[in-house]
């Protein structure tokens, strides 16, 4: 045996940890060297979350940790101890799809859907973070920056970017229908 | 911009309900929320993991494996090497040099030598460390130069013609007369880079053998059927005693079309152990298992009268193949076989070479094979169009090659929107008032080109069907299709809907596809060359016009009328002259089963067997039923001082016969012309190579790193990002074509061809400077501004 083999990776002991995945309290064991897309998608079953290169470059892991967008193979899953994770799974509310994903279905947005979970994490946080008093208008060119971490084989982009466009336009008319309504009031 | 108006479901008589509507995917949600399974997301109890061990050396012997050590880890079930698996095969039958692990030789670094499986990744990966391997090196020929001066070192023993693998050399007309009667003579030396697919889902395969001795592989291919065939030869086990399923595949491009390591390891290893095995390859893994797209060294010359009418192509090509012949026998065919249109030419002769290299293998990337030549011809004619003083969409309309006729090497072409394409760019890019007259930095270019629809010949010799379809209805309306088809992303399985629904007058909802399980459905030869929609389309719509049939003629019966006066739209069955008149089609289909009994069906697509191709030898090889039309207009702008060129829009028009799902479509014309943009200037599969090259002369890469990956990630292979990405613009033109369903032709392959030339003929127009060697790159566009101002190029 060559001297400069490795010791047998066979008993690593685990470690609980608690954080609030989807909304909901969860506990799990974990061993200590795992990624959060290893516990996500071995340990847990979330296999919604893809891997595409485990490296940090495709943004095919991507999952928000307390809101940010964040890639879960270069997370240790003992990082997120106590915190807020949402996957790709947690989107929909109520059986009810997100507006991203009823766009991204209706304009075609996904081919082989391998980066869609990914891509609409990373939309979703965009869309979330829009506010009138921000910026009052929605840009491709921002839209594009958002999702430049997300690499997509299929489309172009083009259709992505049409239904993030889409959902951001909505989301700010709703505000601005808000904001017109409370001047109103007397 | 759809050229036949109201078009009309011919075999009912009324107006499409479901062909050319703008609907998604069906189960589009299902990716959306995640719950669309892929091959990785399979866990099957008791699951082992494999690893591969792969060769460090591009070229060596294997003296001796001692995998004792690894066999004694705990977690270890079982070792497996090239011994045991020793059978050659290979996707074409004609040239089986592919063996599942390596025996005698290694060939390219990441060549597949021993795999492990274990209770775990971690376990298998320590456990592949302690094989121990001794590899007598042998001098790596990596470049193809180096391959052919080298004809007694044999990367293949069994090779009869040295390191050639293939040499096809084919000639149509006169060439040398026609040459010295043209007034015009453009020469010209391309060279086509690298690249590969990067589909965003690695290979993975899990394999199974059940209490009968069945054994199930799991795999992302896009080839179910070849994959099962050659699972067979290999692991020497019938084929009724395998089960290949083909789960939801995140993107293949070609670069799923073959069997790999993996499915024979995968299975070889749930064979030894009795327990299920998974095995997925790390991202450095996919770049090695490549079979991307060939480099080519393109000598092309092309003579022209003095209007632009093209006399003669005389084209020869040197193609780098890499370690295996995967598809390359086709390969070297295409790189002249389909170049015979949009354009008629007087004359064509092509001489193509493919050899054998000590690198990762190359093979079918999107554009199989006629991507380079593409290149190649349509800068020509851009070269030839300065040179005549002719508007370039001009020279190319002069030369426009017709419908419902025959190329100079005898393909018979049918349905030709590609005037239509150019018109199209032309206007929607303002080319008439802006071409050559953007200003200095800034240019238009345009090109066209031509693909196939699926070959007229299976890759091995059979009078079966090239695809089957089975559907069944049932008494809740529902319609269940069975297809051998592999659904990559592209939407095959989408397609089988909007036909069987059209036909049977459901909602693409009522629809239920159930694709690319060999247990459950007939064979269909898989996803490549662009035939799923004309071929596995006509063989779905045979079945549904069956039953739809059966359906009619219940209703009929039911309503004392004629069976050509009941029509099946929107889920009903209504008089066709009386729209008022109708029942639900959940009770026509009980009707009809009340009549005829369980309602089944099956329909199946052989090619047409004559006028399809020429009698001479290779006459099969690139004839296709129907073939499709493509423009593109690209406009570039181009930093002098950096050499830095921006890519700003591509208009792109394709011509795909009928839309039947527009949406999708323009998905495939869109991803296509990404494709292309990222191979022309950001993406190379770049291997490093010592020893000769083109110009003669002697490069040296360094000790160690012959025949070694340049990039192992995503980051170092640079895809195109969404900031990278210009406008995209796609256009649909509908020329229907007799030969497919409702007309339909490809759609998923020839949008790519032409956006690599248009590139570059953007590039002459913006800054006077020719990028005949791909990539583009800022450093040679810096040298080709350098030989401009000290008096270079001209046109």
């Amino acid at each position: 045996m060559p001297d400069t083999a490795p010791p047998s990776p066979v008993a690593v002991a685990p470690v609980l940890i608690t954080l609030q995945l989807n909304g909901e309290p969860t506990s799990v064991a974990v061993p200590p060297h795992w990624t959060l897309l290893e516990l996500l998608r071995y340990g847990l079953g979330l296999t919604g979350t893809k891997q595409g290169c485990d490296k940090g470059d495709c943004g095919t892991c991507t999952v928000r940790i307390d809101g940010e967008p964040q890639l879960a193979c270069l997370t240790l899953a003992l990082e997120v101890r106590d915190r807020h994770v949402e996957t790709v799974e947690g989107l929909g509310v109520g059986g009810e799809p997100h507006p991203l994903q009823e766009a991204f279905a209706r304009v075609g947005a996904a081919q082989c859907g391998f980066c869609t979970p990914g891509m609409l994490m990373s939309a979703s946080a965009y869309v979330d973070n829009l506010t009138l008093q921000d910026d009052p208008v929605v840009r491709r060119e921002d839209i594009a920056a958002a999702l430049a971490g997300n690499l997509c084989r299929c489309t172009g982009y083009t259709k992505i970017l049409q239904a993030v466009e889409e959902v951001a336009q909505v989301v700010l008319d709703r505000q601005r229908e808000i904001e017109e309504s409370t001047a109103e009031e007397p | 911009m759809t050229l036949s108006s109201k078009p009309e479901n011919s075999s009912q008589g009324r107006p499409y309900t479901v062909v050319g509507a703008r609907h998604g995917k069906p189960d589009a949600l299902d990716a959306m929320a995640g719950l669309a399974k892929y091959t990785d997301d399979i866990a099957l109890p008791r699951m082992l993991y494999a690893r591969i061990l792969r060769s460090p050396h591009a070229h060596a012997r294997i003296v001796s494996i001692d995998t004792s050590a690894a066999e004694a880890m705990e977690g270890v079930h079982a070792v497996v090497v090239g011994e045991e698996m020793p059978a050659r095969y290979g996707v074409i039958p004609w040239t089986p040099d592919e063996q599942a692990l390596a025996v005698d030789k290694v060939r390219y670094v990441g060549d597949a030598v021993a795999a492990v499986a274990a209770i775990s990744e971690d376990i298998a990966i320590a456990a592949c460390k302690r094989i121990v391997v001794q590899y007598e090196v042998l001098e790596a020929l990596t470049t193809p130069e180096a391959a052919l001066a080298n004809p007694h070192n044999k990367i293949h023993e069994a090779n009869k013609h040295g390191n050639v693998t293939k040499q096809v050399q084919l000639a149509f007309g006169d060439v040398d007369a026609q040459l010295a009667a043209a007034d015009l003579v453009i020469e010209g030396h391309y060279a086509y880079h690298g690249s590969t697919h990067a589909a965003l889902e690695p290979h993975c395969s899990v394999a199974h053998v059940d209490g009968r001795g069945l054994l199930t592989v799991w795999s992302a291919t896009q080839v179910p059927h070849y994959l099962h065939r050659e699972l067979a030869k290999v692991l020497e086990v019938p084929t009724h005693k395998i089960r290949v399923i083909q789960p939801q595949v995140g993107g293949a491009f070609g670069g799923k079309s073959e069997p790999f390591d993996l499915e024979f390891v995968a299975a070889k290893l749930a064979m030894k152990t009795g327990r299920p095995v998974k095995c997925l390859y790390t991202r450095e893994e996919v770049f090695l298992a490549h079979r991307g797209r060939h480099p080519f060294d393109m000598h092309y010359t092309t003579g022209f009268t003095k209007d632009g009418k093209i006399l003669a192509v005389d084209a020869k090509s040197l193609l780098d193949g890499g370690a295996y012949s995967s598809f390359g026998l086709v390969t070297t065919y295409y790189s002249g076989q389909l170049l015979g249109s949009p354009y008629t030419f007087a004359s064509y002769r092509f001489d193509s070479t493919r050899v054998y290299t000590n690198k990762p293998a190359c093979g079918p990337k999107r554009g199989h094979g006629s991507v380079q030549p593409r290149f190649a011809i349509e800068v020509q004619l851009d070269k030839a169009a300065r040179a005549l003083k002719l508007d370039p969409i001009e020279l190319r309309r002069r030369n426009f090659i017709g419908e419902n006729t025959t190329t100079i090497n005898e393909f018979h072409i049918g349905s030709n929107g590609f005037l239509e394409c150019l018109a199209l760019v032309e206007k929607a890019s303002d080319w008439k008032a802006r071409y050559g007259k953007l200003g200095r930095g800034r240019g238009l270019g345009v090109a066209g080109s031509t693909y196939i629809s699926g070959t007229n010949y299976c890759i091995y010799p059979t009078d079966l069907p090239q695809s089957g379809v089975q559907i069944c209805l049932d008494r809740s309306g529902r319609v269940r299709v069975f297809a051998g088809t592999s659904d990559i992303g592209q939407g095959s399985s989408t397609m089988l809907a909007v036909v069987a629904a059209e036909e049977l007058g459901v909602h693409l909802d009522d629809v239920r596809v159930i694709a690319a399980d060999s247990d459950l459905c007939p064979v269909d030869l898989g996803s490549y060359s662009s035939r799923v929609t004309l071929m596995a389309g006509n063989a779905c719509l045979s079945a549904a016009r069956d039953l739809a049939s059966k359906v009619r003629q219940a209703v009929a019966k039911k309503w004392g009328c004629q069976k050509r006066d009941v029509i099946l739209a929107d889920r009903r069955a209504q008089r066709l002259d009386d729209p008022d008149v109708f029942i639900d089609i959940t009770d026509a289909f009980i009707l009809a089963e009340v009549e005829f009994g369980t309602l089944g069906s099956t329909g199946s697509y052989q090619t047409p067997r004559d006028d399809v191709h020429g009698e001479y030898r290779g006459g099969t090889i690139g004839a296709s039923p129907a073939y499709s039309f493509t423009a593109h207009i690209a406009e570039v702008s181009v930093d002098e001082e950096t050499g830095d060129v921006r890519v700003e829009n591509i208009w792109c028009a394709h011509d795909c016969g009928r839309a039947l799902s527009p949406v999708l479509v323009e998905g495939q014309i869109e991803g296509s012309v990404y494709m292309g943009f990222g191979e022309t200037v950001m993406e190379h599969h770049h291997v490093m190579a010592s020893g000769l090259r083109t110009d003669g002369a002697r490069r040296d890469t360094g000790p160690g790193k012959d025949g070694l990956l340049a990039h192992s990630s995503l980051l170092d292979y640079r895809m195109p990002t969404t900031l990278d990405t210009p406008n995209l613009y796609a256009g649909i033109v509908e020329k229907p074509d007799p030969r497919g369903p409702f007309g339909a032709k490809e759609a998923g392959e020839g949008p790519l061809h032409s956006v690599v030339p248009a590139i570059c003929n953007a590039i002459f127009d913006a800054i006077g400077v020719r990028i005949d060697s791909l990539p583009v790159a800022p450093e040679k566009i810096l040298a080709g501004l350098r030989a401009q101002r000290s008096g270079g190029q001209s046109c």
